[in-house]
């Protein structure tokens, strides 16, 4: 089918569309749908483009980023965190590399231990924060001069947390994927249905139309510009529906974790619109060839 | 192949295991007017379908303007429709539309300008006794005025033939005869009229306006009717 054809066949015709008797159940059936399906559509985007940034977000964060940790006595602490600084000072790929101070232990441990946590009793080991720089970080390497200089060195270059958290996110993007297709071809079932229904209830129609000299084109028309124009219509209603729902979601924050981030940003909003566009694309060519289907049975 | 605009050569039809009709051959000359007549059941509305191409014939073969009708496709059937009207016995007309867009139906499929058309629309409705009908809707008409309007929207397209199927099988004598005088108007025109009827007294009253002839159907056969009539 060329763009004319698609063009001439969604062209209204206010006369020609008052062939099919505008009532039924399969309008309120097609409308339902198609919305219900559009507000499914959002959710499925929403979580798909969020589970997509959470990835990127986890593997440029984690990734640009190691832990040193300083597992020694007391006494020799400071003087094996200054030699373990020294050895980073000279490493290639390391932009810059900081000792925690004991506040900042603290607040990391708080959340398990309380805020009232006697850091000085405990043997609590010294963290090194290193920022990764060009031409990036050889944790092999630097394992090994830091086990020859600094013996109570442990190198955490994040690998083990950061492979997990990305590949669960990009499941999750995947699944959003798939919903998204999923409900694309259920709308297109379901529609199916509904238009070979309305085209069995209109049967006696049709064979008054070819009586009098109608082409299946136009049959088929008639029921497509139909089909298409309210599923156009449920769908928009639908992802107005659904762009409400996602606006009214918590903003996202550290304390919200994940679920706050749900959620369109930027140019992301945008993309909704093209929901009811595919909502109608699916109900074009779903009822088409449903039409062409049935009129070859009926003739 | 001969010179009529509809043919039906050894044309036999059968349905359900039942043959309704059998080596029929008739041809319909440009101009001619007949009747078809028999008891009911006999045929007829089978024989006015084959005519136009609403049902196959099991053997023989049947042309229309020169083509065989089983070699058409959808779309050629649908053109091959166009040159032929029909008035059907229980008229099919669109009970959701007004009688105006039901007789100018034919106009919209055929995807001619129907503002273009209005007056022909109007001068044909004007014509059957109808120009005061036209936002009614069909069941809203007299047996009388669905005949004339069914009669009306075959005619819209100018075709070349029009075949009616017991077109004054619901109307009184009055608007039988009123019938009768547009179609034999229609065939002064040069139209081809083939009208499928059981009632003798309308092609006794149609002898003094019409050089017509009469077929009947008999035992599944067609057959010249005599001067009996």
């Amino acid at each position: 089918m060329s763009n004319g054809d698609i063009r001439t066949l969604l062209r209204r015709d206010t006369r020609a569309d008052r062939v099919v008797p505008p009532t039924g159940f399969t309008a309120q059936l097609t409308l339902f749908v198609s919305g219900a399906m559009a507000f499914l559509a959002v959710f499925a985007l929403a979580l798909s483009l969020a589970s997509g940034r959470l990835a990127d977000r986890w593997a440029t964060e984690l990734a640009g980023a190691a832990t040193l940790r300083i597992n020694a006595p007391a006494e020799q602490r400071a003087a094996q965190t200054e030699a373990a600084l020294n050895v980073l000072r000279q490493t290639p790929g390391v932009a810059s590399a900081r000792a925690l101070t004991s506040e900042e232990q603290a607040a990391l441990l708080a959340p398990w231990f309380g805020p009232d946590l006697p850091l000085d009793t405990l043997p609590i080991p010294q963290l090194i924060e290193i920022v990764e720089g060009e031409p990036g970080l050889d944790a092999i390497g630097l394992r090994l001069r830091l086990g020859a200089e600094v013996p109570g060195a442990v190198l955490d270059d994040h690998t083990r947390w950061r492979e997990p958290l990305v590949d669960a996110a990009m499941s999750l993007r995947r699944l959003g994927w798939i919903s998204i297709l999923l409900i694309g071809g259920a709308t297109a079932a379901m529609i199916t249905l509904a238009a070979n229904s309305s085209l069995a209830a209109n049967a006696q129609i049709i064979e008054v139309l070819r009586q009098v000299g109608a082409r299946d084109r136009f049959i088929a028309g008639a029921f497509v510009r139909r089909f298409t124009y309210r599923a156009f219509f449920g769908a928009a209603v639908g992802t107005l529906l659904g762009m409400s729902g996602v606006l009214l979601l918590p903003e996202a924050s550290d304390a919200g974790g994940f679920l706050t981030g749900l959620g369109f940003q930027g140019m992301g909003w945008l993309l909704p619109a093209a929901i009811p566009l595919l909502g109608a694309t699916v109900a074009f060519f779903a009822t088409w060839s449903a039409a062409r289907r049935k009129l070859k049975e009926l003739s | 192949m001969g010179t009529g605009v509809i043919e039906l050569e050894n044309v036999s039809y059968s349905y359900g295991g039942g043959e309704l009709l059998s080596d029929v051959s008739v041809q319909l000359q440009p101009g001619s007017f007949h009747f078809l007549t028999g008891p009911s059941g006999a045929g007829k509305t089978t024989l006015l379908k084959l005519c136009y191409g609403a049902l196959l014939a099991t053997s023989g073969r049947i042309s229309a303007f020169g083509e065989d009708i089983a070699g058409l496709d959808r779309d050629q059937m649908a053109l091959l429709r166009r040159r032929i009207g029909v008035v059907h016995q229980n008229c099919n007309f669109l009970d959701h539309m007004t009688l105006s867009e039901n007789v100018a139906l034919p106009l919209m499929v055929a995807g001619r300008a129907q503002d273009a058309e209005q007056d022909n629309l109007n001068e044909l409705l004007n014509w059957v006794g109808l120009g005061n009908r036209l936002e009614a809707h069909p069941p809203e008409l007299s047996g009388g005025e669905r005949q004339r309007a069914a009669l009306a929207r075959s005619l819209i397209l100018s075709p070349d033939v029009v075949l009616a199927d017991e077109p004054t099988g619901n109307v009184d004598w009055e608007m039988s005869q009123r019938l009768l005088r547009l179609l034999v108007e229609l065939n002064r025109m040069g139209k081809t009229v083939l009208i499928a009827t059981h009632d003798l007294s309308l092609i006794r009253a149609a002898k003094s306006q019409v050089q017509a002839r009469v077929l009947r159907i008999s035992q599944r056969r067609l057959q010249l009717a005599g001067a009996d009539l």
